[in-house]
């Protein structure tokens, strides 16, 4: 393979990622990491140092305009990044500590059991009313987004923040230990518990994923895990796809939002199971 | 309580601009790097025509230890005008952008004086910062 073929493939295979991340809140890397590894024979250390660089460039290509466009909501994005920081910190402590195959049967039948629970609202409607939370009061965390399908503005009650936060922190100090992205949990956590439509959590998951990884880029860089060559066409692919994506999620249901995120779910929930049983 | 509904009418007011700042952060960060990718690729192929047509020249371009680490590295290689070194700066220039984003909200949240969210913001701005230097000790 010529360095011109590398670079075009890559390009191509990014671009995917960049838009499935712009939709379902993720950063791509599950994409990208067995693509440059598996298809392209790229070091490890490489791809994954890629995936960081993919992580940034999903949130900040798709958050340009889901901020401008109130689809993220901000204070719930700086609120649960409290828990995400700290929680991600932790898991750097844990990470000699904790360990082995029964972390991921357990987290994988959790994703499993969410993926499910993520099937039931399949039909829900949203943005109805949901359990009165003070602290959300105080703090302003509710909020509204103009819906294109819809034609107008829909505003929203966000609950159980603490509850969201806690499972943030867990989330953040488990990916690091599991080695998954963390946007998946974010979008759960949001989603599921404190009660955001999905497109909300998925823009505002979006939002927060590039601060997750900026924290640990500089130590990947420092490590010379960034290759440029291998990095350019991943943050140029993923970055027009996060456009892409950005344009296409207000024009799409939230219903067929709900179906793609519940299938890398279960597709990840398998895969933890397979590490973790085999 | 008239007085109060008004500043939280202004505050919501601020609220939207600070959407366009946060976006406006985001997007150039996000095209300058872009762009720096882009010219430092077109800049490497056109140096290195092989590029194009031999199947050997990609081994020495991923392989490991070829990559960057430290500033003075990439610094080196700008002044020679490496396409790779560009790519380089773009990388970094992304990876900055998130950071950035943080930095700017506490200085929205303090002009809005929301006292919690300018607390909350520079929580965690703390927190990437030791995270980072955590990581850096232990990586």
């Amino acid at each position: 393979m010529t360095p011109l073929v590398f670079t075009l493939i890559t390009l191509v295979i990014s671009f995917g990622a960049g838009l499935l991340g712009a939709l379902v809140g993720l950063g791509g890397g599950i994409i990208v990491v067995p693509a440059l590894t598996l298809l392209l024979d790229i070091d490890i250390r490489y791809a994954i140092g890629a995936s960081v660089v993919a992580v940034i460039a999903t949130s900040s290509g798709a958050a340009a305009a889901y901020v401008r466009e109130h689809m993220t909501n901000l204070r719930v994005a700086m609120f649960l990044e409290l828990a995400t920081t700290s929680g991600a910190i932790s898991g750097a402590f844990l990470a000699g500590v904790v360990g082995g195959r029964w972390l991921f049967v357990v987290f994988g039948l959790m994703l499993a059991y969410s993926g499910l629970a993520s099937l039931r609202r399949l039909n829900e409607h949203e943005g109805g009313s949901v359990g009165r939370d003070r602290l959300a009061d105080r703090l302003r965390l509710h909020g509204a987004f103009f819906d294109p399908l819809a034609g107008h503005a829909i505003s929203y009650q966000v609950t159980h923040s603490v509850g969201g936060l806690a499972i943030m922190y867990v989330a953040g100090a488990l990916s690091g230990l599991l080695g998954i992205g963390s946007g998946m949990l974010k979008v759960l956590a949001m989603d599921q518990v404190m009660r955001l439509p999905l497109k909300v959590s998925t823009a505002t998951s979006n939002f927060m994923i590039g601060v997750t990884a900026a924290a640990s880029a500089g130590v990947y860089f420092a490590r010379g895990d960034i290759d440029p060559f291998v990095a350019a066409p991943v943050a140029a692919g993923v970055l027009g796809g996060a456009v892409a994506g950005s344009r296409l999620l207000p024009r799409v249901q939230s219903r067929t939002v709900r179906i793609i995120f519940t299938v890398v779910l279960l597709w990840v929930a398998a895969q933890m199971l397979v590490r973790g049983l085999r | 309580m008239n007085s109060a509904r008004d500043e939280r009418s202004a505050g919501a007011k601020e609220r939207w601009s600070a959407e366009a700042l946060i976006s406006a952060v985001l997007r150039i960060g996000v095209t300058a790097s872009l762009c720096l990718i882009v010219l430092g690729t077109l800049v490497s192929f056109v140096h290195h025509p092989s590029y194009l047509s031999d199947p050997q020249a990609l081994r020495p371009l991923t392989k490991p230890g070829a990559a960057p680490r430290t500033l003075g590295e990439v610094a080196t290689m700008v002044a020679e005008w490496q396409g790779q070194a560009l790519v380089t700066l773009g990388l970094l220039l992304l990876l900055a952008t998130p950071i950035a984003r943080v930095a700017l909200s506490i200085a929205i949240f303090t002009r809005e004086r929301d006292r919690a969210f300018t607390i909350i913001t520079a929580a965690v701005f703390c927190m990437l910062v030791l995270s980072f230097l955590l990581g850096a000790a232990g990586g």
